[in-house]
């Protein structure tokens, strides 16, 4: 089983979750700027953050045969706070950028009217760079949220085979896949979606533009849940093709829209294991 | 003329279509580096040029070089194309010190520094060519060729060791390598020709 999962943090997790990962199949994954636990008070912080998913992450992902891409946006919570705004001017620098293949995590998180601003601003970047858009919906008040959020895509003028919706359930992948856009599931320990609802989702609703992700992050969360979602549809009857779809080819399909997911970097990028033996890289010594 | 610096590099029709824009682009009006130089390598290629150089990294040099910007507004354009660079962009910046620097004043050290610092063992090679080699206090350029041989970077690679090495690098290989050799560890064979030259006192390798 091939796994490509389109949205997880790979930030928080350890290295031990990459080599778990790679031992369950997983070989590309997509990780979106977002918020952190701790809320940020200055623009300069997500640079650096920025700089993690473009330099650091990669370059370990790579040591476990992972490759590791990513989106850039300002998230829909610390749109909030004036002091991050500054961000939005940097981001072109950044969505100009070889590894960055759509412009997210956008949404809303309490429906302001600054997080309105904010969504249609980064929404018009998407359209501007000839990117994809990640858009988180909201955990509070989702389907309303959810609604809004399409208004707001749709009246952007974004194509909707440009747009993913994440984090969606039983009540709001109807009204997603009817828009055109694509559908982003999150499946989850205890919250947002399971593997067997996400199977029951899957045999209503097809495999068409839909995204299953593990969205896995510094709280209760699992990166092997792709895995076990692949599991969960061949002990439902799904064929492995069925599963090779979902987990591989439409994320592929999604974010390769960018004309910048290239899956075979091989020529003439250095890799940590060509330039340092594998005991000897800072990482598998443990940070020697 | 930076257009015409072009011509020897291995370009696709298309990708010298893209590079001879950019780089009027940035001639005109020096903030469209910002977008463009961050593009060079899915517009250009990546390929390996004999020169041990890559294809982007040698068209990102010349779109520096085409930057119509002197003195402290150069530095702080070329500051900022490293400080929000992806590790592509900032191999080509540190690689590019050299030719930006022309007066060899040193002054883009700190971007330098900064990158001996990181743990990205492609970044800290770039950052060890000749401008590290010629501007690096002793003690930064020993502690920087020590990082090397714990990151195991084969210091073939790194720029100015003949002229460099002294006897306080020598003992600092020396030691590390007794450390090595008493935790049963292997030692780095590339060190051996630089230990022996001012090796006095010990003959434990």
């Amino acid at each position: 089983m091939r796994i490509f999962d389109p949205h997880i943090h790979m930030s928080s997790r350890t290295t031990d979750d990459y080599e778990a990962m790679y031992a369950a199949g997983v070989r590309a994954v997509v990780e979106p700027a977002f918020w952190l636990g701790q809320p940020r008070t200055s623009p300069d912080t997500f640079y650096d953050y920025f700089d993690s998913l473009l330099g650091w992450e990669p370059y370990r992902a790579a040591q476990f045969g992972i490759q590791h891409f990513c989106t850039i946006a300002l998230n829909p919570k610390e749109a909030n706070d004036p002091r991050c705004l500054p961000v939005l001017d940097e981001l072109p620098r950044y969505l100009a950028k070889d590894r960055v293949v759509a412009v997210g995590e956008i949404g809303y998180d309490s429906m302001t009217k600054e997080e309105d601003e904010v969504l249609a601003r980064q929404l018009q970047l998407a359209v501007a760079h000839g990117l994809p858009a990640l858009v988180h919906t909201p955990h509070r008040d989702k389907a309303a949220g959810t609604r809004r959020t399409l208004d707001v895509v749709r009246e952007s003028g974004i194509a909707p085979e440009l747009v993913v919706l994440d984090h969606l359930n039983e009540l709001t992948v109807g009204m997603v896949l009817d828009s055109g856009c694509w559908a982003g599931f999150s499946v989850y320990p205890r919250t947002k979606m399971s593997e067997d609802r996400m199977v029951r989702i899957l045999q209503e609703y097809g495999l068409d533009r839909v995204l299953i992700n593990s969205a896995a992050d510094w709280g209760s969360s699992d990166p092997l849940k792709t895995r076990r979602t692949g599991d969960a549809m061949l002990a439902d009857g799904f064929t492995d093709d069925d599963v090779d779809r979902v987990l591989w080819r439409n994320p592929v399909a999604f974010y390769g829209q960018s004309g910048r997911l290239d899956l075979d970097v091989t020529d003439g990028e250095p890799k940590p294991d060509e330039t340092s033996s594998f005991e000897g890289n800072s990482i598998r010594r443990g940070g020697e | 003329m930076p257009l015409s610096d072009a011509s020897p590099l291995p370009l696709t029709p298309e990708a010298r279509a893209w590079l001879d824009t950019a780089l009027a682009e940035v001639a005109a009006d020096p903030a469209a580096i910002r977008t463009r130089f961050p593009a060079v390598r899915r517009h250009c290629g990546r390929g390996p040029l004999p020169d041990g150089r890559t294809i982007d990294e040698a068209a990102r040099v010349l779109l520096l070089a085409a930057l119509p910007l002197r003195d402290q507004a150069l530095a702080d354009e070329v500051a900022a194309l490293h400080r929000y660079g992806d590790p592509a962009e900032q191999r080509a910046v540190l690689r590019a010190l050299p030719q930006i620097d022309r007066e060899g004043t040193g002054r883009f050290l700190d971007l330098v520094r900064g990158t001996l610092r990181g743990n990205d063992n492609t970044l800290i090679e770039a950052a060890l060519g000749p401008y590290a080699a010629a501007h690096l206090p002793a003690d930064e350029y020993r502690q920087a060729v020590l990082k090397c041989v714990f990151c195991e970077i084969p210091l073939a690679r790194v720029a100015g060791l003949h002229d460099r090495a002294d006897a306080e690098l020598t003992r600092m290989l020396g030691d590390f390598a007794r450390e090595r050799t008493a935790a049963g560890r292997p030692v780095p064979e590339d060190i051996a020709p630089l230990v022996r030259p001012f090796t006095t006192t010990h003959g434990a390798m």
